[in-house]
């Protein structure tokens, strides 16, 4: 009984693609490509229940008051500015570069891998907007103040380490993070009048 | 000149597609890996924000999401054209914003807790007002790490 060898009949795969398409027309359904960038921010803690306004002991060289009304109108110290300007006023505001003695005071400070230094320890940015403020303006308003520090932290660490901010050690990136403390303080929001 | 006679009809060669299906497979393994599930079915509309300084946000499992904006236009008859919040899968007052962080919270691993972030979904023409309302509840309720959502300006 010579068995002849059957055949196993091979099986049709034509369909696999259309499988394989409903599959990934689902994913494309189900999912989202936006990749989620924005703006980090740290809040302060809640204030205690009988915590002083801490802001009134701050000397008045040390604050930059940045406030916006609720047309969007911008206000850096005592003066109206357009929002291109806020990020020189607020680098010349932070880094003080000639001890100005309307600028924040500076201090001396011992910093691991720069030495002592004198930084605006001080100095604080407050924010303040109104209850009609839009969001974009106030988003512009916390980018320009962003940059003016990630600024000021390339230039400190070009002329330390020889590179960019994004580019060196966490050791390094601590150092200077340590020189130039963001200090962005968000005031609660004040009714300057206008309905609401 | 018999090479060029054209005698005999030559049939079209048929197309291989049996690496058709693993074609599709990459792209399907591509789409996968780039994209992430979409958690909840958004209930306003909002375009956020444009800036420059921004930085990606890590770890998606530490992250809760706040969404800030107008309804959508099937829901305007029902709760106005004014910006509203939503939560999870419902639309939600201010007073709800502690809550629902505490619950986020609790269904976090104790020890990624401390890390947790906010992401504040926004549309750019709400007022001030009611974002700052939410932003004192997530003070209240020790939620410290936000991030507000916005594009790459060009």
């Amino acid at each position: 009984m010579a068995k002849k060898k059957r055949a196993v009949p091979g099986i049709n795969s034509s369909s696999t693609a259309d499988i394989a398409f409903m599959l990934l027309i689902f994913f494309l359904i189900t999912t989202s490509m936006d990749t989620d960038r924005g703006l980090a921010r740290r809040l302060p803690p809640p204030p205690e229940q009988n915590q002083k306004d801490d802001n009134i002991l701050k000397k008045e060289r040390n604050v930059l008051q940045v406030r916006l009304n609720k047309d969007d109108q911008l206000m850096c110290g005592k003066e109206y500015i357009d929002i291109k300007q806020l990020r020189e006023k607020a680098k010349e505001f932070i880094a003080n570069p000639y001890d100005d003695e309307n600028l924040p005071e500076k201090h001396k400070k011992n910093i691991p891998l720069l030495g002592d230094c004198m930084v605006t320890e001080q100095h604080v940015i407050s924010v303040q907007n109104d209850v009609g403020t839009s969001y974009q303006a106030y988003i512009n308003v916390q980018n320009e103040l962003v940059a003016a520090y990630n600024e000021l932290r390339d230039e400190l660490g070009k002329a330390k380490f020889g590179k960019a901010y994004n580019e060196c050690s966490e050791d390094e990136q601590k150092a200077i993070r340590e020189y130039y403390q963001q200090k962005i303080s968000e005031a609660e929001p004040k009714k300057y009048g206008g309905k609401k | 000149m018999g090479k060029f006679n054209k005698t005999g009809k030559r049939g079209m060669p048929e197309l291989n597609t049996s690496s058709l299906p693993d074609l599709i497979f990459t792209m399907l393994f591509f789409f996968m890996i780039v994209t992430t599930m979409r958690e909840v079915t958004l209930k306003v509309q909002f375009r956020v924000p444009q800036a420059t300084e921004l930085e990606k946000l890590e770890k998606k499992s530490l992250v809760s999401f706040i969404y800030i904006g107008k309804p959508l236009p099937e829901f305007q008859k029902k709760m106005g054209a004014e910006s509203r919040i939503q939560l999870n899968d419902k639309f939600a007052e201010v007073s709800e914003v502690q809550d629902y962080i505490y619950q986020e919270r609790e269904n976090m691993k104790e020890e990624d807790q401390p890390f947790m972030t906010v992401s504040m979904k926004v549309d750019s023409e709400t007022k001030m007002g009611i974002v700052q309302d939410v932003k004192q509840a997530l003070r209240q309720a020790y939620a410290l790490n936000i991030n507000y959502s916005a594009t790459q300006r060009q």
